[in-house]
């Protein structure tokens, strides 16, 4: 069978240019794309630069964007990319800086990583083991299944606009002390992770989930962690306020109320962040995107009531 | 020039934990690695890592005896008495490092059964053990702020006045060499699949600390020992893991007959890996399998069962053939999967030159003899890691500082230059997988003098053709078509000691199986054999086996 790639080159001793180079190469029918790109190297092109290892999506290291979105190429079969024989493109990782072709620099991965103290700190040092339910390991071994292949990272939209977002895998990797019954730093870590950069500036994007090799969920994760935060009081975060203005402001008028939800969620005793607000309410208000000052009543605001307190009601059920 | 206490070569699990143990005890640690830590190959062990844990009943001893029984009678039982009394209080390290280990009713560790053991004493992670075990180590080398000199590749090992003295290695992405000075030097450089095709092995075991070590001098032992696990993917090897086995899997033929009840009656499919690879093979040669394939059978787990305790198997099962493991059996066979044999040391892991040790799997203490339980690998590289960094310490209190002579950076710098230079010939994935099926067909599950001597010559001629092999990426930043030649190099030196030592043992032991002398002889081969390189050529001899309690007797499953 033949494969036809398209590989984003890139050679910083040659050029800072990057360009596109096309391969056709004859492929088993159940080759995988990490198959196809091992090939051309060993065969048409020693100069082409990627990471792997295992071939069996457990090291992590063969993350990349086929047709634009990152996947484990040595779990992706050609034939499911590409049924019909279409060209296949293939770029490195987004969201971080390229070394050489698909080769991405992961240091500043590796740096969030350890950005969360990535270890379970306990002081109690038992003679034999910990006594731990299984279901609670259980359901670390979702977290556990992380490969630190990157895929989750080259996709978040969040990171796209702040680099200094602690991210997905360095999240879900926080998840897993948060959520580890031996772990005594919990409430700390919570606290450290609702600061800037941390679990409220994910933007519940769904790519993160999307993309994970090993369902890993990372975005779930991270709304956990809101939630858990909230439940050990960290309220005073402009996440937290967000939140609660959204709820309040449907509740009350059937429909989200901008400017209130703007002010709410800075903070009334934030006069920092309350002037860079106004900074931008005239930057609005000269190009006329202001939101009105009340929102719009909808017309039956007894059923929104109705669903609020439906809603209401079952999340108590659940708890 | 850096300078280090101790260098550590290898990020796996004995790279990690002797590196763990080399800051507890002080000492100025770097650890360097051709991949990041995590991407190491301990990843790939899936089924558990085994221990007898006194407080349940269970006795090191029991466990002792089912490793020798294992090896064939070729484990050193001095070293099998080490790994087993310290298991205990590795796994309970573990735990406490973080490891999630699985848990039973009471929310104490649990076990599964795996082969070659009557009792459970298997401790695990799901179907991702090593990775689980390998991101934790990870964990620990993050707390303990470990030096790590990440996707370096090492050429050689330098010694001074007979000690060693250091490494020399590049920086795979910039091409930058460089000289790093350490009193001492742990080799944990994992396993030599790849001089096999197919393997289940990652393609970065490529048996660099074997080749590393036997170029300082240093002897390689029982190298003709090589594992074929019963349960690989057909066409790329991937591994199924014997967890299947252990949580009551069954291995059927062609004509659905469990047919281990022939071969090891009582211990049916947990027999020792050895045992059930050469019975699949028997009935796959006898006609008894589709494909060169037999069957390995879960249906009757369930599924719920199947993805709460063998997710990850499940993954590889519907990824790379499209089979749901509840409904229907998946075509296997055996599979290369780990070398047994590997650079001699001893219960310390030190080896004859002073201040260079070697852990884990390219290590032979030796504890697997002539095959190794599943299970017990994870558990030499804990228990081994750790010993090795510890003999350090008095080691590199007593050395002073040696002076490496520059010469040696050069010249080492001109070698690879030369590489480089090289007229376009030949591409080293052609002579590579020349010596992968060479390999396979010549040292498999049945070996004779003929396909040994087949073996022998391949790598003779392949070793003539090397020089003919260019580098087409004459690049500094990231050239892996460089380290996939110097690794070619690695492998070539390893690949010609196995066929020496599978040459020497003239009897079928454990997983060394001939089809012309087919059964085992202690009166002349209850030996190690010894390949060592002396500048020109190797040299072959063999060593005694050390036994304590058990007396060898006949071996049956």
């Amino acid at each position: 069978m033949e494969a036809l790639i398209k590989v984003k080159r890139y050679n910083p001793e040659e050029s800072e240019e990057t360009y596109f180079q096309d391969y056709s190469i004859d492929v088993a029918e159940d080759s995988t794309i990490l198959d196809s790109l091992i090939k051309i190297r060993e065969e048409q092109d020693g100069t082409l630069s990627l990471r792997c290892s295992c071939r069996a999506s457990i090291c992590g290291s063969c993350s990349m964007r086929v047709n634009g979105s990152a996947k484990l190429v040595c779990k992706t079969r050609v034939k499911e990319i590409s049924p019909d024989g279409e060209a296949i493109t293939i770029e490195p990782m987004g969201n971080f800086k390229v070394i050489k072709d698909l080769v991405t620099e992961m240091d500043s991965f590796w740096s969030k990583m350890k950005s969360v103290d990535p270890y379970v700190k306990t002081s109690f040092e038992p003679e034999a083991e910990h006594i731990a339910s299984n279901e609670s390991m259980t359901h670390l071994l979702g977290v556990m299944n992380c490969i630190m292949c990157g895929a989750c990272v080259s996709e978040c939209t969040a990171m796209e606009v702040d680099p200094t977002f602690t991210g997905p895998a360095a999240l879900a990797k926080a998840y897993r002390f948060v959520a580890d019954p031996r772990d005594e730093e919990a409430n700390s870590r919570l606290g450290k992770l609702n600061e800037n950069t941390g679990v409220w500036d994910c933007t519940r994007c769904l790519a993160c989930v999307e993309v994970c090799p090993k369902d890993v969920a990372p975005m779930e994760r991270i709304v956990k962690m809101r939630d858990l935060a909230i439940e050990e009081g960290y309220t005073n975060t402009s996440g937290y306020r967000h939140t609660e203005s959204f709820n309040d402001s449907i509740k009350k008028h059937g429909r989200l109320d901008e400017t209130r939800l703007a002010l709410e969620s800075t903070g009334l005793l934030n006069i920092s962040g309350l002037i860079d607000l106004a900074k931008i309410g005239i930057k609005s208000l000269i190009r006329g995107k202001l939101p009105p000052i009340l929102p719009h009543r909808p017309k039956d605001m007894k059923k929104v009531t109705s669903i609020a307190e439906r809603l209401d009601n079952q999340g108590k059920e659940e708890e | 020039m850096s300078k280090h206490d101790l260098l550590i070569i290898g990020a796996g699990l004995a790279g990690l934990r002797a590196a763990v143990e080399g800051v507890r005890q002080g000492l100025n640690v770097a650890v360097i690695t051709k991949v990041h830590p995590v991407r190491s190959h301990s990843n790939a062990a899936q089924g558990g890592i085994n221990a007898a844990l006194t407080d349940r009943g269970d006795d090191w001893r029991d466990h002792a005896f089912s490793t020798i029984k294992g090896s064939d009678y070729l484990a050193d039982q001095d070293a099998v008495e080490v790994m087993c009394r310290e298991a205990g209080d590795a796994i309970i390290e573990l735990e406490n490092m973080g490891v999630i280990f699985s848990r039973d009713d009471e929310g104490k560790l649990g076990t599964r059964a795996f082969g070659g053991q009557k009792k459970a004493r298997t401790y695990f992670v799901g179907a991702i053990t090593g990775s689980a075990l390998l991101h934790v180590l990870y964990e620990q080398s993050v707390k303990y702020n470990l030096h790590i000199y990440e996707e370096w590749f090492v050429t050689k090992l330098i010694k001074e006045d007979g000690r060693i003295a250091g490494a020399i290695a590049f920086d795979i992405k910039t091409g930058q060499m460089e000289m790093i000075s350490a009193k001492a030097v742990v080799l944990a450089t994992g396993g030599a699949g790849r001089v096999f095709e197919p393997s289940t092995n990652a393609l970065i075991c490529t048996g660099d600390g074997l080749s590393l070590a036997m170029q300082a001098g240093v002897p390689l032992m029982d190298t003709e020992m090589i594992q074929y696990h019963p349960t690989t993917l057909a066409g790329n090897g991937i591994l199924l893991s014997e967890a299947a086995r252990g949580d009551g899997a069954y291995l059927i033929n062609s004509e659905g007959e469990r047919f281990m009840e022939k071969y090891a009656p009582e211990y049916m499919e947990l027999a020792s890996r050895d045992v059930v690879s050469r019975a699949e093979q028997t009935e796959i040669d006898e006609g008894r399998g589709v494909d060169g394939c037999v069957f390995l059978d879960l249906r009757h787990l369930g599924k719920k069962f199947i993805e709460d305790r063998l997710g990850y198997l499940q993954e590889v099962a519907l990824e790379f053939r499209g089979i749901d493991l509840s409904e229907k059996p998946i075509p296997i066979k055996p599979g290369m999967h780990y070398i047994m044999g590997g650079i001699k040391t001893d219960l310390n892991g030190a080896t004859n030159v002073p201040g260079l040790y070697a852990a884990g799997e390219c290590a032979n203490v030796s504890v697997h003899g002539a095959n190794r339980l599943g299970a017990n690998s994870l558990l030499d590289t804990i228990v081994f890691g750790r010993r090795s960094a510890i003999e350090s310490v008095e080691y590199i209190k007593s050395v002073k500082d040696v002076e490496i002579d520059s010469k040696e950076l050069s010249k080492e710098k001109s070698r690879i230059q030369s590489i480089l230079d090289r007229p376009k010939g030949m591409r080293s994935a052609e002579l590579r997988d020349k010596m992968g099926s060479t390999m396979t067909k010549g040292i498999g599950v049945w070996r004779d003098t003929e396909s040994i001597k087949y073996a022998i010559e391949g790598m003779k001629s392949i070793r003539g053709q090397l020089p003919n092999v260019y580098v087409e990426n004459k690049g500094k930043v990231f050239n892996t078509d460089l380290t996939s030649y110097l690794e070619l190099e690695f492998m070539v030196d390893v690949a010609e000691s196995i066929c020496q030592g599978a040459n020497a043992r003239f009897e079928s032991r454990g997983a060394h199986f001939r089809t012309d002398v087919t059964t085992r002889n202690d009166k002349d081969w209850l030996k190690h054999t010894i390949v060592e390189y002396n500048g020109e050529e190797l040299n072959t001899t063999s060593e005694d086996v050390t036994i304590t309690d058990w007396e060898p007797t006949e071996r049956v499953y």
